[in-house]
């Protein structure tokens, strides 16, 4: 509703509700970002919500349809996979696997990624070259490789694998963190905080943070992304996930041998990998879009 | 000063690899298992032999003349034994390397073919239905998972219609000799009868993978480009050429194309690690005799001088892409100069 203007007054919103009316606007990022939040409401709750036990085999119900095939059951919605598991229950729970884990490790990668890029940013010299070197050295290690390496290590495992995919993370966010602060550290109003004599903790946590948030937020969702198909990718080759676990890459690669016989318990596995990132995508690609529309006005 | 330049990559190269080697060295003591064994790959040494062995490796002296006795090994080509196979681990990656290279450049060749002129149609178009389209399908072609995309592309092509084979490089009907591992020119410089029968049935076999892999650099070069472009055709200097009476594509093609596309150059290299990752994952699904399905392998089978190995040679391989790329990048642009 618009506001009643009964006279003239300088009215500038803040920066956030500017982003968000931009990002509101796009009706495709917008519909991205509640099915993020079903999404992460499904990964939080799925113990409470399943309608069978995920592990539970049922040898009188392999491979049911889905329920709106003639042979299939309305009482297995998305139908069963070759040892007689309710695929619905097991997808549901595969959302804190695949999804819920992806960003537990980003948010880990974040974390430590903000600490070091802000190190890197505010320090100067050989030190901070030395260290961008290093980091450039990690950011060349393919990811499956390091998984990999990772994983003959430790051994194989989800957990295992979601260290290698946190290490394989953590460059980018460096970098990230470090461009945006080291451009912030140009601007004119931080050299006049400067003069006022703040001090470089000062600097970074009141001056420079409130400013690369949005910037963060866009590193999340991207590195969101690539953590769900890391996941995932971990999982169908067997590398990470294990076999009963409800992995969404690793039910897929499990329902491999049926493929013929039960198309649907590879299809829709993958189906909600493909959802959930289109879904980070467009709600990355919102946030970016936004931020250019309100730099403009 | 372009001298000095490279000089400084070239430092920064050796300062880049020596930390690998030492990673790859480190690994020997973090892998499970016997130091001896996984530097070696030797299985069942007899306690004699034991001996001799440690005196070579040096596992008596400190962890710096161990250090320089395994670069002098690789340095030599004496790699360590592969586990399953007790061959030399380096000529096994020869053996297969070719075969991830010979994939991976077809797509990344595809990928530009494909996804530049895309790139510069969506930008030009803006906000058009076209881009919109093009974006469309460029972001769903972004988040679409590789495995369940080839098994798709399986699902409909090979086993409803049956058009195009699932695995292999080639039919086993057909025997080409080897002399440079990439099949395409091996089987044009071969001299059996069958050449063009076995140059269909392997750009058969290559045309599934190929495509499954250069559906994400594809995608990645044509949200890169259409950006790259936009930001360029804000320009004042496109305003000008515009103002000063040039047609559309005239602009274009002299001040927007070499601008926009200075960017993507540099994407490449930054985009090779991925492309790797995914093209091993490609390989396990179609069976591709590469260097990902051989360390995929090696990780079944708890091959620890195989995985060093190919840690070895893959990240040398992308590091130097990289490297290529960025010094490829500074030469042609000039703004990027920083001396």
């Amino acid at each position: 509703m618009k506001k009643l203007r009964l006279y003239y007054e300088e009215y500038n919103k803040g920066p956030f509700t500017l982003l968000w009316k931009h990002f509101t606007q796009q009706h495709f990022a917008f519909f991205g970002f509640i099915t993020l939040l079903l999404l992460l409401l499904l990964a939080l709750l799925t113990p409470f919500l399943t309608p069978h036990d995920p592990y539970l085999q049922n040898s009188q119900l392999l491979l049911v349809p889905p329920s709106w095939q003639n042979s299939g059951l309305v009482s297995y919605p998305l139908g069963t996979d070759d040892l007689g598991r309710d695929l619905m229950s097991r997808l549901m729970l595969g959302t804190s696997y695949t999804f819920g884990l992806a960003i537990l490790a980003v948010l880990g990668s974040l974390i430590v990624g903000v600490i070091l890029g802000a190190l890197s940013g505010m320090s100067k010299g050989v030190k901070s070259s030395v260290f961008n070197h290093l980091l450039d050295l990690a950011l060349t290690i393919p990811s499956l490789l390091l998984a990999i390496v990772i994983v003959a290590v430790l051994g194989p495992g989800l957990m295992n694998t979601i260290w290698a995919i946190m290490l394989a993370l953590l460059p980018q966010f460096v970098h990230g963190v470090r461009n945006a602060i080291q451009q912030q550290l140009k601007q004119d109003y931080v050299t006049a905080y400067r003069l006022d004599g703040a001090s470089q903790r000062q600097l970074l946590l009141f001056v420079i943070f409130p400013n690369i948030w949005e910037q963060l937020v866009l590193m999340f969702t991207m590195a969101l992304s690539t953590a769900v198909l890391d996941i995932a990718a971990l999982g169908f080759l067997s590398i990470g996930a294990q076999s009963p676990t409800a992995e969404w890459g690793s039910m897929i690669a499990d329902s491999l041998d049926s493929i013929y016989l039960a198309p649907w318990t590879v299809a829709l596995p993958g189906l909600m990998i493909f959802i959930t990132v289109l879904a980070v995508n467009l709600v990355g690609d919102g946030i970016r879009v936004a931020m250019k529309k309100r730099r403009e006005n | 000063m372009m001298f000095h330049y490279l000089l400084r990559r070239l430092f920064l190269l050796s300062f880049v690899f020596v930390a690998l080697t030492v990673f790859a060295f480190s690994l020997g003591y973090l892998f499970p298992g016997d130091v001896l064994g996984n530097f070696t790959g030797l299985r069942n040494i007899s306690p004699a032999e034991e001996i001799v062995l440690r005196q070579q490796l040096g596992l008596d002296q400190s962890y710096w003349q161990q250090y320089i006795y395994f670069n002098q090994r690789i340095l030599d080509g004496n790699w360590a034994l592969s586990f399953s196979s007790q061959q030399n681990v380096l000529d096994e990656i020869i053996n297969v390397m070719p075969a991830t290279l010979e994939l991976a450049s077809y797509a990344l060749l595809l990928s530009l073919i494909v996804g530049i002129p895309l790139g510069i149609v969506a930008a030009v178009r803006k906000d058009k239905w076209l881009d919109k389209l093009i974006s469309g399908l460029a972001l769903v072609g972004y988040s679409i998972p590789i495995f369940w995309w080839a098994l798709l592309l399986i699902m409909v092509f090979s086993l409803t219609l049956g058009w195009l084979p699932t695995s292999g490089r080639l039919s086993v009907l057909y025997e080409i000799p080897t002399m440079s591992g990439f099949m395409l020119p091996d089987i044009l410089l071969s001299q059996v009868p069958y050449r063009e029968e076995a140059l269909v049935d392997a750009i058969r076999h290559l045309l599934l993978p190929a495509l499954v892999l250069a559906t994400y650099p594809t995608t990645v070069m044509i949200r890169f480009t259409r950006e790259s472009m936009l930001d360029v055709l804000e320009q004042n200097y496109i305003k000008t050429a515009r103002a000063k009476g040039l047609t559309r594509l005239q602009v274009l093609y002299t001040h927007g194309l070499r601008n926009a596309l200075l960017p993507v150059t540099r994407q490449v290299g930054l985009q090779f690690s991925t492309l790797i990752t995914l093209a091993m994952i490609t390989e396990v699904i179609f069976s591709w005799p590469g260097i990902g399905s051989w360390l995929i392998d090696g990780i079944y089978q708890r091959n620890f001088p195989a995985i060093q190995g190919g840690l070895l040679v893959v990240s040398s391989l992308v590091i130097a892409v990289n490297m290529f790329t960025e010094i490829l990048h500074t030469m042609l642009n000039p703004l990027a100069r920083k001396f």
